[in-house]
């Protein structure tokens, strides 16, 4: 019943391979936890292996604002090899935009819209992108979830 | 073409607990397009996490939810452990499967009486929710509460469960089978809630892999994920129980995959309480700081699996605290579900997700398109329910035309002047 650990490492190695140049960094924390870096460019392509070719599952994205930028992270699980793989690109403040994949996987629709608003990363492509959490009239430019708005600590 | 009216169902109505906003777009009775607004409830929990301490995130996300209060708890604890490398002691895993285990059942039987009320089936809801209660003693007896348990920390458990209470819980335990057989009985042979709910609100399971769905809505769907068995934690690798699954995808499935659960639960804590009999030792590993790092924790909740995320800088407090509970991949299932379905229908198959329910009797009141002057309220709703049920009881002869009990109560109390 349970996957055994050199299903999750063969899994792992296939990603890898696939994800080629795209990959920058990786990092095993764990034999059941994978963090990866990718350019945000390739953020479509590495999604798109994830979840069609991999088949994995997109439990939810995770946007954390940085001094370095903007970091989004897909949390995708592999339910049968028992791993969680955190693809993970960071944009600059300045020009904060990524693909969307929505369109690949309408899982992804509510929490881009939600980036979106709190983070203020524009997805292109969004197939519906407005206020999920925030009012209609929520003041452009102001992003709830930003930390260092012009790359500089504000102070507390 | 026929015109096109939008019944708002929302944002204050007794189908969800948090205030939702469902426009269904129809087209007589038909409902064709179904667009979801959130955000009437949300209270800034993730950024308000990032100024609490690691102790107090797990009060704070016991807060998220009313139904779910172990759910998070155990999801958040676990991100904190998982980012700082902390050790749990074996005793505190088995309380851990423990309490989450009540509160499925609890929270199961808190849906199967508000479906059963949603149809007009208010029997089902008396004795689903009189035996809810049950399951409330049990907690109350295990963590002092009946809710909102406090049982979670980084490292372990708050509180131990006492050798002397073990067979008064299973002496209760024992006594919750039968009832649950009965509600199994109920629902699978009786025709009417057949006609109700079979083929009716179908997620495929394709859509259902799209859309991410989880919990019981996956597996009525044939999707075959529980995160207890996929990803184990807690307790649930050590002990033995199965994963529930149906095929269609309809409402019928869901609350058989539901009631079906709940004969697993009783399972994995009998089993629980029979190895804290053996296995002692500390509850808490009394961890000091949490390391610096990012940690994921998840747990399979009655809904469907909640995910924690927590990034730690060596402070007392996370840097950044994600939550994402099971109704947020869940609920947009509903665009496909409702699809081609009567109103009448609308109300079960939005239920049928189980979003949270607390604040089942507030209610807003729907308005028909602009200019438009008939207003349906929730209790209209769940008439036109009810309504429906009666007209197939007729039909099938199971009943004669007795009026539904909205309709004889005329909506208003009587408060005695």
């Amino acid at each position: 019943m349970k996957a055994s650990e050199s299903n999750s490492a063969d899994a792992i190695n296939r990603i890898r391979g696939a994800l080629g140049d795209h990959l920058l960094n990786f990092e095993k924390k764990s034999e059941r936890r994978f963090y990866i870096d990718i350019a945000p460019e390739t953020v479509l392509e590495a999604s798109s292996l994830m979840f069609e070719e991999t088949g994995a599952r997109l439990q939810i994205a995770t946007g954390v604002d940085t001094p370095a930028g903007i970091e989004v992270m897909y949390h995708w699980a592999l339910d049968s090899e028992d791993c969680l793989v955190t693809i993970r690109a960071t944009v600059a403040h300045e020009d904060s935009s990524l693909d969307s994949i929505a369109i690949l996987c309408p899982a992804a629709e509510w929490i881009e819209r939600e980036m979106w608003e709190l983070l203020g990363i524009e997805f292109r492509d969004h197939p519906d992108l407005r206020h999920l959490l925030l009012d209609d009239n929520w003041p452009q430019g102001n992003y709830p979830l930003r930390k260092f708005p012009s790359g500089q600590e504000v102070a507390p | 073409m026929s015109k096109r009216t939008i019944v708002p169902i929302g944002p204050y109505h007794a189908l969800q607990e948090e205030p939702e906003f469902f426009k269904l777009h129809v087209e007589g009775e038909t409902v064709v397009h179904l667009d979801i607004e959130l955000g009437y409830n949300h209270r800034g929990i993730e950024k308000l996490s990032e100024s609490k301490g690691f102790e107090e995130t797990v009060f704070l996300a016991e807060r998220i939810c009313g139904i779910c209060s172990t759910s998070h708890p155990i999801a958040c604890v676990q991100a904190a452990e998982d980012a700082g490398g902390i050790h749990v002691p074996e005793r505190a895993l088995f309380i851990r499967s423990t309490v989450g285990e009540l509160e499925r059942i609890h929270s199961h039987l808190l849906w199967l009486g508000l479906a059963g009320h949603f149809l007009g089936f208010n029997t089902l809801w008396m004795w689903a929710w009189r035996f809810r209660e049950d399951v409330l003693s049990v907690l109350e007896l295990v963590t002092g509460n009946r809710n909102h348990y406090g049982m979670m920390k980084p490292g372990g458990v708050r509180r131990d469960i006492n050798d002397t209470d073990i067979p008064a819980i299973f002496t209760l335990l024992e006594s919750l089978k039968d009832p649950i057989a009965m509600f199994r009985d109920a629902v699978i042979e009786d025709p009417l809630l057949h006609a109700r709910t079979r083929g009716i609100g179908v997620l495929s399971r394709e859509k259902a892999i799209a859309y991410g769905a989880l919990g019981p809505t996956a597996r009525a769907s044939g999707y075959d994920i529980d995160v207890r068995r996929d990803h184990p934690h807690a307790a649930y690798g050590m002990v033995d129980w199965d994963v529930i699954t149906c095929e269609n995808g309809d409402v019928f499935d869901k609350a058989v995959v539901r009631i079906l659960e709940m004969f697993e639960s009783i399972r994995i804590i009998e089993q629980c309480l029979n190895q804290l009999k053996t296995v002692t030792g500390p509850i808490d590993s009394n961890p000091r700081f949490v390391a610096p790092g990012e940690g994921i924790g998840h747990y399979e909740a009655p809904r469907g699996e909640v995910f924690h995320y927590i990034r730690s800088d060596g402070s007392n407090r996370p840097v950044r605290h994600k939550v994402r509970a099971p109704s947020y991949m869940n609920v947009p299932t509903n665009r496909e579900t409702v699809l081609g379905e009567t109103i009448a229908d609308a109300t079960i198959i939005l239920a049928a997700v189980d979003p949270c329910y607390c604040c089942t009797e507030r209610m807003a009141v729907a308005v028909d398109s602009p200019g438009g002057g008939r207003l349906w309220g929730a209790q209209d709703l769940i008439r036109m329910s009810c309504e429906k049920t009666y007209e197939l009881m007729k039909e099938s002869g199971l009943r004669g035309p007795a009026p539904p009990p909205y309709a004889a109560a005329g909506h208003t109390r009587n408060w005695g002047r």
